[in-house]
């Protein structure tokens, strides 16, 4: 059968990990090589390197730490960030990506994901979305979680997988950095709009939440977190034991 | 040495990446006597099978890889690589593979429950069929390892060496002497990964 796959982010910013709470208030964490290398000794299922960087220098930057990370971590990569035209695809998938994550980009032009999943497959395709509750409905929001986009979230996601996207990673703005447990009722009403694996993004904080997560939503296929990994809180080695315990599949290694 | 075959198909950095971190010298390459002269060659492949066998037939590296084959020279094949060692395939169509590894290429969603997800993608256990084939002298029965592929090969009987359960059992791995075949990717599983690559380039011709 296959596990459930628990995967750490890493926000790098001009060669270092970072990451906010509810995307503001950075804090630099450690290496990205070390820290990769780390979390695949630990059971990690695959890794999320995500590219907040801005300038061109931080970009080529990120390329080089992408190249040396693969070259000693095998596991999975996911690289998002500054991902809009297919140039962006090729570069990170010739520095051992496996996957690209698109969130802006594909906002900013819709065809993006039809094109890249039409020249390196659905599989390599991630839409990523984050998505908050304005008047109680779900709105994708753009530029790291800033700028409503207006669009509504189901719908857009629904039209990215029917585009090629072969992944969906569901960060909710609402639960992101309140350590209080993943967003249930978001993550289920994607699950039933889409047939591609669905990630959890956004709330994780301690390892109840991610055996709550797969328990409650068999459909979700993946837990994502950045902070609690990074500090600590969570040991991936404690929390893939106790997902053994409670009987949901995971890889134990 | 070993040769990864370089044929245009797919993206080389990790594998080269992972034979270099277990320390094999290793080389990518589409000319005959380097792969003539390699103590193993692997044939790598990602994307369409019309295309990837497509690419093999043109370039001549079909013949290549056959005699080679024949002349006792370890070959693995992965994921669509491995697919290519097959007699054929019916990916969109019906296509003729290398025909080193009796069976064919079949959709894996005519083979498994409906709301089952596709592609097969994730860490899924391995199921050794028989007695532990020489690339796995390092891993147990169970170890997980990453797939991602939408096709499976089937009637492939005496030469499976491995399974992995996803709604069916489906074909994980394949053997028929000197050639192998994972349907996985030793290159981004881990350790696992890693041991499989280490005891497949200390098997000598």
């Amino acid at each position: 059968m296959i596990t459930k796959r628990i995967i750490p982010c890493l926000d790098v910013k001009d060669g270092r990990v970072v990451k906010g709470v509810n995307f503001q208030g950075l804090n630099d964490v450690s290496s990205p090589i070390t820290l990769a290398k780390y979390y695949s000794e630990c059971g990690a299922d695959e890794l999320v390197f995500y590219d907040i960087t801005a300038s061109s220098d931080g970009r080529k930057l990120f390329t080089d730490i992408l190249c040396e990370t693969a070259k000693s971590v095998f596991i999975p990569l996911t690289v998002g960030g500054g991902i809009n035209t297919l140039d962006d695809f090729d570069r990170v998938l010739k520095c051992g990506a496996d996957k690209v994550s698109v969130n802006s980009g594909a906002i900013r032009n819709p065809e993006l994901i039809y094109q890249a999943a039409k020249l390196y497959g659905d599989q390599c395709v991630v839409i990523s979305a984050d998505v908050k509750r304005v008047d109680g409905v779900f709105r994708v929001f753009s530029k790291g979680g800033r700028e409503n986009t207006g669009m509504e979230a189901i719908e857009w996601i629904k039209r990215c997988v029917g585009n090629g996207a072969g992944e969906v990673v569901l960060n909710s703005i609402d639960t992101d950095g309140v350590k209080k447990g993943f967003d249930l009722e978001m993550l289920q009403a994607v699950c039933n709009a889409v047939s591609v694996p669905v990630i959890a993004s956004g709330g994780a904080g301690k390892i109840e939440d991610f055996i709550t997560l797969f328990k409650t939503l068999p459909k979700v296929d993946a837990g994502l977190a950045a902070s609690i990994f990074h500090f600590g809180e969570v040991k991936i080695s404690d929390l893939k034991a106790e997902m053994a315990k409670a009987d949901i599949p995971t890889r134990l290694k | 040495m070993v040769a990864i075959i370089d044929y245009g198909v797919g993206n080389l950095f990790s594998l080269k990446s992972s034979l270099n971190a277990i320390g094999a010298e290793v080389i990518v390459t589409s000319d005959i006597n380097e792969l003539k002269n390699a103590d193993q060659i692997i044939l790598p492949g990602v994307g369409a099978f019309e295309d990837a066998a497509y690419k093999l037939r043109e370039t001549g590296l079909d013949k290549v890889i056959k005699d080679l084959a024949t002349s006792g020279k370890p070959l693995m094949g992965i994921c669509l690589g491995m697919q290519l060692l097959l007699e054929k395939s019916y990916e969109y169509g019906e296509h003729e593979g290398l025909g080193l590894i009796k069976g064919e290429v079949v959709p894996i969603k005519d083979y498994v429950p409906e709301e089952l997800k596709i592609p097969h993608i994730g860490w899924n256990a391995l199921k050794f069929c028989g007695e532990p084939s020489p690339i796995f002298l390092n891993i147990n029965d169970g170890d997980c390892v990453y797939f991602v592929h939408s096709f499976f090969a089937r009637n492939c009987d005496a030469s499976v060496i491995a399974t992995t359960e996803y709604g069916a059992n489906l074909t994980a791995a394949v053997a028929d002497k000197n050639v192998f075949g994972c349907q996985f990717h030793p290159e981004k599983s881990g350790n696992i990964g890693l041991s499989i690559l280490k005891a497949f380039i200390n098997i000598k011709e």
